[in-house]
């Protein structure tokens, strides 16, 4: 709950409306990835993430 | 009021804790857990600061990190969204990491800190400050400046990757910002990894490797050339474009794309460990020039919009003392401060001080007779005579203890004007990369061997690696082109012309090996090739001890300046307790190990046996 707040007051603040579907549709995704089972660790050269 | 800043979840976790504007202790996560650059949570830091401080956490009014990051979640996904749908691997990786964990930042602090006391989450706030104004404040509040242009320059925080920033009193005024993908740091990052360097870890080492480069060869001037027309356009402001084309880090799992390097500069990336090259070190020395010239524009820039008289520097290129050297000598400012945690690690500092001044607006006093308000860096963990004389039981470890800080100071002196090497243990550890006289190694500058001796016997590092030297305050402009303060090693100064040695005439044709092996100065392990040093000036105010060792050794040698280099060998970090210390100090060649007041000859020491190849502890850097 806590999460949801946290996303609503960003994009409030942000004003990136555009984002908005663009957050939804990737987070589903990313859910799908998740539940995908993938692991959780970044292989990564450059943390940029 | 009490504030713990936090910086974890990328590289270099750190922990931090202020009371009324003063820091108390702040330390690093990879001196406890002995994980070189460990990004975990810093719970071993936090529990330490709060301990230090004597404080629980739920006196503590608030806990600060160091980024945003639903700022940062933005910029990824618009960073996938421009470049879709090329990035589907990276999204693949980063978003199962995002979803698990690091978009629940708030539940993964608040539970990493119940597991030092259970927080009332009623009472302690959490706040998140955009990352380089934690890095900002990290440099502007603890300076003895009222007033200061401040200059942050990093790899990218959520999407800035530079800021130009006005400090003034309690108050921080962001005036300009660079944007992801468009970075210095990463541009740097790009090279250590195209030169076979670790990223995020062995930019230091190209930094290092630069001055083997050819000065106005016809070879550096071409790759300065291909560098601003291919990779890179340089605005007059500091800013700067990179051309994506030959870069990917945006959106791949590598910097560069390393067909297209290959084709620019004529050779294949390099290979972690095999054979340092000529071309290597020119385009090494490329880059360097090209950084140097990004942050003088910056410096610029900065003191155009600010007018400020001073400059307070942090981000992890503000690491690049070569670079600060350069600007330095510019004196586009009266002086330059750059706060000795300058990467990531400082952020937790930073995060902390911009809750105390911005968001709670309390008051800032300057002390301008002070250095800063940063006690000499020496904010980490210190130990006791029982603690030492405990691990010295544990070993069977004959010592000798001395009673008066004098004797053990001149007998340290002595030791090493005879040329022997010595393990500094001594009051509170370092908060930052650099060890600064607190858990040091030692040794005698005008000895010729030592630098090969300590890189390959005591460090296990490469052989090109330079070593710094310290010198009391009083002292430094009798050896170097400076007469002004760098307590924390982040200035790199020219040795005094007088002291130098001239180049051969066949100096530029010799294999880098060989020109190693050219004795520079009559300091020569401290002096670079290019006759630079990245000096350490000591102060009585923050490091007395250490002040009165050089002090010592200047007696018996007339001189007063010294090899200091971190107390660890390659990969490991820097020690931080009595055993640490023994152990690194047993499993190399050095001498003696000087912890508090007890004094370790390695001769009368019992033999050191482990079961496993203690070399497989660490991974190579």
């Amino acid at each position: 709950m806590d999460f949801i707040k946290d996303i609503w007051a960003f994009m409030k603040a942000r004003k990136k409306w555009w984002l908005a579907p663009l957050i939804f549709i990737l987070l589903m995704i990313g859910i799908l990835i998740v539940l995908g089972g993938s692991s959780a660790i970044a292989p990564f050269i450059y943390t940029l993430f | 009021m009490i504030i713990l800043g936090i910086s974890a979840f990328y590289h270099d976790s750190a922990a931090a804790i202020i009371e009324n504007g003063e820091v108390i202790a702040a330390a690093q996560e990879e001196r406890f857990t002995r994980k070189k650059h460990d990004p975990d949570f810093p719970v071993n830091a936090a529990r330490f600061c709060l301990e230090y401080a004597g404080r629980s956490i739920n006196e503590v009014d608030a806990v600060v990190f160091y980024d945003k990051p639903l700022l940062k979640f933005e910029r990824l996904l618009e960073t996938y969204y421009a470049y879709a749908p090329k990035g589907l691997k990276s999204f693949m990786i980063s978003m199962p990491v995002w979803l698990k964990e690091k978009l629940f930042l708030k539940k993964l602090i608040w539970e990493a800190l119940d597991t030092i006391e259970k927080v009332d989450r009623k009472k302690v706030k959490l706040l998140f400050p955009e990352h380089h104004l934690s890095h900002a404040a990290s440099a502007f509040y603890p300076s003895s400046y009222e007033r200061a242009a401040i200059l942050t320059i990093d790899g990218v925080g959520e999407w800035a990757t530079a800021s130009i920033c006005l400090g003034e009193g309690n108050k921080i005024t962001i005036l300009r910002q660079l944007d992801f993908p468009h970075s210095l740091g990463l541009l740097y990052s790009a090279f250590t990894y195209f030169c076979g360097f670790k990223v995020n870890s062995g930019e230091y080492k190209l930094m290092g490797l630069a001055p083997y480069g050819n000065h106005n060869s016809e070879q550096v001037k071409r790759f300065v050339t291909i560098i601003k027309t291919n990779l890179v356009e340089l605005k007059e402001d500091g800013s700067i474009f990179l051309n994506q084309d030959y870069f990917n880090y945006a959106t791949g799992l590598r910097m560069v794309n390393d067909d297209k390097w290959k084709q620019l500069f004529g050779f294949s990336r390099r290979s972690s460990e095999s054979l340092l090259e000529q071309h290597h070190c020119d385009l090494a020395l490329a880059i360097q020039q090209v950084t140097e010239e990004v942050v003088l524009n910056l410096g610029k820039e900065a003191k155009k919009l600010t007018n400020a008289d001073y400059l307070c520097m942090a981000g992890g290129v503000a690491l690049n003392c070569v670079a600060n050297g350069k600007l330095d000598d510019a004196k586009i400012f009266k002086q330059i401060f750059i706060t000795p945690a300058a990467g990531d690690a400082g952020g937790a500092l930073g995060a902390a001080y911009a809750a105390n001044y911005i968001y709670y607006g309390n008051e800032r006093k300057v002390d301008p007779t002070r250095l800063d308000g940063l006690k000499g860096s020496y904010l980490g963990t210190e130990h006791s005579d029982m603690e030492i004389f405990t691990v010295a039981k544990k070993y069977r470890a004959p010592y000798q203890q001395f009673e008066t800080e004098d004797a053990l100071v001149e007998k340290a002196a002595a030791l090493i004007a005879d040329g022997n090497i010595i393990g500094w243990h001594q009051g509170r550890m370092e908060f930052g990369p650099r060890a600064l006289g607190a858990r040091s190694i030692i040794a005698d500058a005008r000895n010729p061997e030592m630098q090969k001796k300590l890189n390959l016997k005591i460090k296990y590092r490469e052989g090109f690696r330079p070593f710094a030297p310290v010198v009391p305050i009083e002292d430094v402009s009798e050896y170097f082109e400076h007469d002004d303060i760098s307590p924390y090693m982040l200035l790199v100064k020219q040795v005094k012309e007088n002291r130098r040695i001239p180049y051969p005439s066949d100096f530029t044709a010799k294999e880098l090996l060989d020109k190693l092996y050219f004795l520079r100065s009559d300091i020569p392990s401290i002096t670079h090739i290019d006759y630079s040093a990245r000096l350490q000036t000591v102060h009585k105010e923050t490091n007395l001890k250490f002040w009165k060792l050089l002090n010592a050794f200047k007696k018996i040698t007339g001189y007063s300046v010294m090899v200091n280099t971190s107390f660890n060998v390659r990969g490991e970090p820097i020690v931080n307790t009595p055993e640490d210390s023994y152990r690194c100090f047993m499993r190399t060649d050095m001498d003696y190990l000087i912890a508090g007041n007890f004094i370790f000859d390695k001769k009368l020491q019992p033999e050191w046996k482990e079961e496993d190849d203690w070399r497989d502890e660490f991974s190579l850097d």
